[in-house]
Formats: structure tokens, C-alpha cells, sequence
């Protein structure tokens, strides 16, 4: 069986929205707001897609719009994890007193 | 190695080890446990998934991606320090927005690369492939919805906006039904378009789907705003989807899909939580109907008893058990220390302190929680509803640290009223009961508290923190 690109993706698309939705049916509601902030951060993956619109230093529109992604991926990535970090650092610092 | 084996072997190796650390962070972030690990895990994946697309992309120029990755770190991370946990809520409205604009702008430039730039002499689909058309219409429509519709939210949940009451056009639905199968149809005419005309279709389905985000959360009730967060969270993660098809790369599509799914499930626990379906959060308007009837008077409260901290601090000197029900207000009042503070005193008395936490409390699942434990509050003292609604009637007293609509008993009594049917903390059983608030003015659901009438209900009014520390004083002078 051959599939072409779009196939495998959609395959792919199915499969991994499947993992999604075990993975977040056990959660304590103490978590949701972490998972929310930790979840948000992944989906700047985008930033790969953005460095590949963002390949010379041209100032062609593709390329601005390019860099414009990068710039707004890097926000959501780096802000989302820290975010993240910083909230789950007082459920931490809780645990280690007790 | 030459590079076309870093290229086709080692990148997409990467990738995949990307994959599965992201999976195991999400799972780890699931565990109170290993929660902070599994952040880490994520953000080690994100690196790799990088550190896999410098390596795909082999020898180019890297100056704008390298300036674009220096200034979003810096603007990031500045947010990322500044922000009060109490704005935890605005904060991943604006990433998330953030997100969905990088997506959208993948698949413009994309498009524009390779047609406005290529000047190729055949139509759309056929110089890109279908697909890849196809999924440039999908994430430049959710990449866009997202962003103004995290935007408006951020506006919202800030009071900004209408002070986060619904607005609500004339024939809204109309509206959006007609910019919805407007967005189809340029879709289609983007798909089909010659290479000389194809920019016609592609700024309007931009400018389109940029109003549509605004229309479709504009009359969504400031209330509603968690259920919307968390949408639009998953909408950032299908616009990620898409631009992984647009790119033929399938970590984005992986990663993409599983936060869309994520975010589809909390906000359907979140909508359980308050009763109702998701369609009916989304039609919006909730509250507003309420609103426009409130001049009949039925609003107007009658025989509201208050008081000042002396009393209160009498009445708990006899608590043997008192339950905090915090809400918004307790994180607008920055009040979470003085929350602890004021526990801790109570508890040095001898009263047994729980905190009861209704699952829609503030403006996301869980922001009780991270507000509290930023106060370090034992884990153990947060209660959910269901386990604690049955305690109620043996407590003395209940405190309401600025929650309204979580306890107003109209939910449980009266079928007429627009919140009719959503669970509720029971906080009226309790002995007595003390609601701390500034004034009478209704919660976000714009409806009147019955609470604040009962004989056994006695206001505080105040801001959260002021009043909390003037009872710090009183119950430490007793």
C-alpha cells in the first residue's frame, strides 16, 4: 500500500488526536490551568514551520512574514514554558516542606 | 556526514524523539507529582524539534531567523516574569493569540513564496498541489479566528471590553453564517485562482477570517471567557496542525493535533462543569437577556444584612469549622496571602480551615488552585465541590472571598433563571455565612445572588484584601 502525502498526514492527524484526548482525560482540576499554559506552549511548534518560511535575509514578503512568524512563535514557545514553570514551581516548593 | 544525510536521516530522527518527549511531558503534566518535570520534558522536546529544523533546513541564511528568535525570546520571557499570577488567565489568551498569528503567517508566506513570488504560469492547486492549497485556505481561517479571538478574549477578561458584558449585534448569526461560507468560497476561489489573480482570495480570506474571530467571541459573556481560553487553545494547536500540512511536516501535524484534542477535552469539562453545552456557550449572549430586564426590579436587593470585621471576628471565635470559597475577586484583590494569613490564624485557634474550589472559580479551571498554592496553602486543604458540598450544613461558617455566581442557590431553586441547572457550592447550608465583596453589583453571569438576601448571610464590603486584614487583626485580638 502506498500513501501519498496528504494521506500520511491526515493518518498521522487522526492518530495523534486520539493520544490527545487519553492523555487529558485523567487530570486533577489543580492541573488544568498548568496543562492549559503547558499545551499552549507546545503548540508553538509552528515555530518550526516558521523558520521554514524565514529561509534568507531578502526583504521579500514571504520572507517578512516569514520572520514576523518566528517572532510571534518564539513569544508563545518561550513565554508558554516559563509561564508554566513558574506556576507549577509553587505546587513544588509546597511539597518539599511537608 | 554530508548533508543530505543530516538532511532526510538525522532531522527527521529528531523529530521523532521530539515526538515522544512531547508526549511524555503532556503525560507527566497530568500528575500533581511530576507536573514541573514534565513542563521541562516538553520544553526539551521543543528544543529538539528546533534543533531538528536547523538541521533540515541545512546551510541558509540564518539572519532573520535568529533575530526573530532573539526578539521573541526577549518579549516572551519578559511577559513570561512580569505577569501577577492573578493574570494568569490574560497571559495565555495572549500566547495563544500569539500562536495562531505565527501559524496564519506560515501559511501566507508559504503561499506567497510560492506563487507571488514564482509568477508560475498555472493555477493554484496546480503549482502547489491540492492538498497544500487546501491546508494554506485551513491555517490562514484558524491561524487568523485565533488570533483576534484570543485577543478579544484578553480584552475581556481584563474588564476592557464593555467590562466583559456580551455585545451583541443585530442579526449576528446572519453575519457569521455569511462571513463563514464567505471564507468557503474564497477558499475555493484561492484553490482555483490563476497565479496572476491568486492574492485576490488570499488577503480577503485573511481580512474575513480575522473579523470572524472578533464577531464569534465578542458576544460571549465575560463569564464564558475560561470555556473560550481553552477553545481557542485548541484552536491554535489545529492551525499548527495545518501549517505541518502546508509544510509537509508531520511533528507539527503530531504535535498540533494532540493540543487540539487537549483543549477540545478541558473545554468540554468545563462546560460540564457549568451545565451547559458547548453550542450554547458559543451562541453566546448569556446574561444579556437577564440584563435588559433587571430595571423591572427583581434585581433590587431586599433586608441585606452587613457588617464590619469586629463582628465577623466575633462569630469565628466560636467556629470550630470554617470553608473559604474563593473566587474572582480574591484574584483581583490580590488577596491570596492575606487568604493564607488569615487561615493560619484561624487555625492557631484551633478551627478546622478548608478552602472549597468550584471548577469554573475565576476564570480558568485550576486558577484557585495555582492562586492559592502561590500563597503555599497545603495541597490537601483544597476541596473539590463534589466532595465537599455535603459539609456544608456542619460547618459554622463560610467565608465568600469575591466568588458570586458559584454560590448563588438560584441555580439549585428556581428553573426560570438563566443559570438554572449549574452546580453550585452549597455554601448557604453553612451556620452563617459571610460574603466578601465590594458591593451588590452582579457576578459575570449578570443575574442577582439570592445568597446575599438569606438571614444567615451577612456582607462584608470591601476589597478581599482590606477586609482580610483588618479580620487578621480582630481575630488576632481576641
Amino acid at each position: 500500500m502506498t500513501m501519498g502525502p496528504l494521506l500520511m498526514g491526515l493518518y498521522v492527524f487522526i492518530l495523534a488526536s486520539f493520544v490527545g484526548f487519553e492523555m487529558i482525560t485523567k487530570v486533577p482540576p489543580t492541573l488544568h490551568t498548568p496543562l492549559m499554559s503547558g499545551a499552549n506552549a507546545i503548540s508553538g511548534i509552528t515555530i518550526v514551520g516558521a523558520f521554514a518560511a524565514a529561509t534568507t535575509a531578502q526583504p521579500t514578503v514571504a520572507n517578512i512574514l516569514g520572520a514576523i512568524a518566528v517572532c510571534t512563535a518564539t513569544i508563545n514557545v518561550v513565554g508558554g514554558f516559563l509561564v508554566t514553570d513558574r506556576m507549577l514551581r509553587m505546587f513544588g516548593s509546597k511539597k518539599k516542606r511537608k | 556526514m554530508t548533508s543530505d544525510a543530516l538532511q532526510h536521516t538525522v532531522a527527521p530522527l529528531v523529530y521523532i524523539a521530539s515526538t515522544v518527549l512531547f508526549i511524555l511531558g503532556i503525560k507527566d503534566l497530568a500528575k500533581v507529582r511530576t507536573a514541573r518535570r514534565g513542563n521541562a520534558v516538553a520544553a526539551l522536546g521543543m528544543l529538539l524539534a528546533i534543533v531538528g529544523a536547523l538541521l533540515e533546513l541545512g546551510l541558509i541564511d540564518y539572519r532573520w531567523i535568529i533575530g526573530g528568535v532573539i526578539v521573541g525570546t526577549i518579549i516572551g520571557a519578559v511577559f513570561a516574569i512580569r505577569v501577577e499570577m492573578t493574570a494568569m488567565p490574560e497571559m495565555v489568551a495572549l500566547f495563544n493569540g500569539f500562536g495562531g498569528l505565527a501559524s496564519a503567517l506560515v501559511g501566507v508566506s508559504v503561499f506567497w513564496l510560492d506563487i507571488e513570488q514564482a509568477h508560475p504560469t498555472t493555477s493554484v492547486a496546480d503549482t502547489m498541489g491540492g492538498a497544500q492549497a487546501i491546508t494554506v485556505a485551513l491555517s490562514i481561517i484558524v491561524g487568523s479566528v485565533t488570533f483576534t479571538g484570543s485577543l478579544v478574549a484578553l480584552l475581556k477578561l481584563q474588564g476592557r471590553l464593555k467590562k466583559g458584558q456580551p455585545i451583541l449585534l443585530p442579526s449576528r448569526h446572519v453575519i457569521n453564517v455569511a462571513l463563514a461560507v464567505a471564507a468557503v468560497v474564497l477558499s475555493v476561489w484561492l484553490y482555483r485562482a490563476g497565479a496572476d489573480t491568486a492574492w485576490i482570495p488570499c488577503i480577503l480570506l485573511a481580512v474575513v477570517s480575522l473579523v470572524l474571530g472578533v464577531l464569534l467571541t465578542i458576544p460571549i459573556g465575560g463569564a464564558d471567557m475560561p470555556v473560550v481560553v481553552s477553545l481557542l487553545n485548541s484552536y491554535s494547536g489545529i492551525a499548527a496542525s495545518m501549517a505541518g500540512f502546508v509544510i509537509g511536516n508531520v511533528l507539527l501535524i503530531v504535535a498540533g493535533a494532540m493540543v487540539g484534542a487537549a483543549g477540545l477535552i478541558l473545554t468540554q469539562i468545563m462546560c460540564v462543569a457549568m451545565n451547559r453545552s458547548l453550542l450554547n456557550v458559543l451562541i453566546g449572549g448569556f446574561g444579556a437577556t437577564e440584563a435588559s430586564g433587571e430595571s423591572g426590579g427583581s434585581s433590587e436587593y431586599k433586608n441585606v444584612k452587613s457588617c464590619g470585621p469586629e463582628e465577623a471576628a466575633m462569630v469565628l471565635e466560636t467556629a470550630e469549622s470554617v470553608i473559604i470559597v474563593p473566587g474572582y475577586g480574591l484574584a483581583v484583590a490580590q488577596a491570596q496571602h492575606a487568604t493564607r494569613e488569615f487561615a493560619t490564624e484561624l487555625e492557631k485557634r484551633g478551627t478546622k480551615v478548608r478552602y472549597a474550589i468550584h471548577p469554573v472559580a475565576g476564570r480558568m479551571p485550576g486558577h484557585m488552585n495555582v492562586l492559592l498554592a502561590e500563597a503555599d496553602v497545603p495541597y490537601e486543604q483544597l476541596v473539590e465541590m463534589d466532595l465537599i458540598n455535603g459539609d456544608f450544613a456542619d460547618t459554622d461558617v463560610s467565608i465568600i472571598l469575591g466568588a458570586n455566581d458559584v454560590v448563588n442557590p438560584v441555580a439549585n431553586k428556581d428553573p426560570s433563571s438563566p443559570i438554572y441547572g449549574m452546580p453550585i457550592l452549597n455554601a448557604y447550608e453553612s451556620q452563617s455565612v459571610f460574603v466578601v465583596k465590594r458591593s451588590l453589583s452582579p457576578g459575570y453571569a449578570g443575574i442577582k445572588n439570592e445568597l446575599f438576601e438569606y438571614p444567615n448571610t451577612m456582607m462584608i464590603f470591601g476589597d478581599a484584601k482590606d477586609v482580610l486584614q483588618s479580620l487578621i487583626a480582630e481575630v488576632k485580638a481576641l
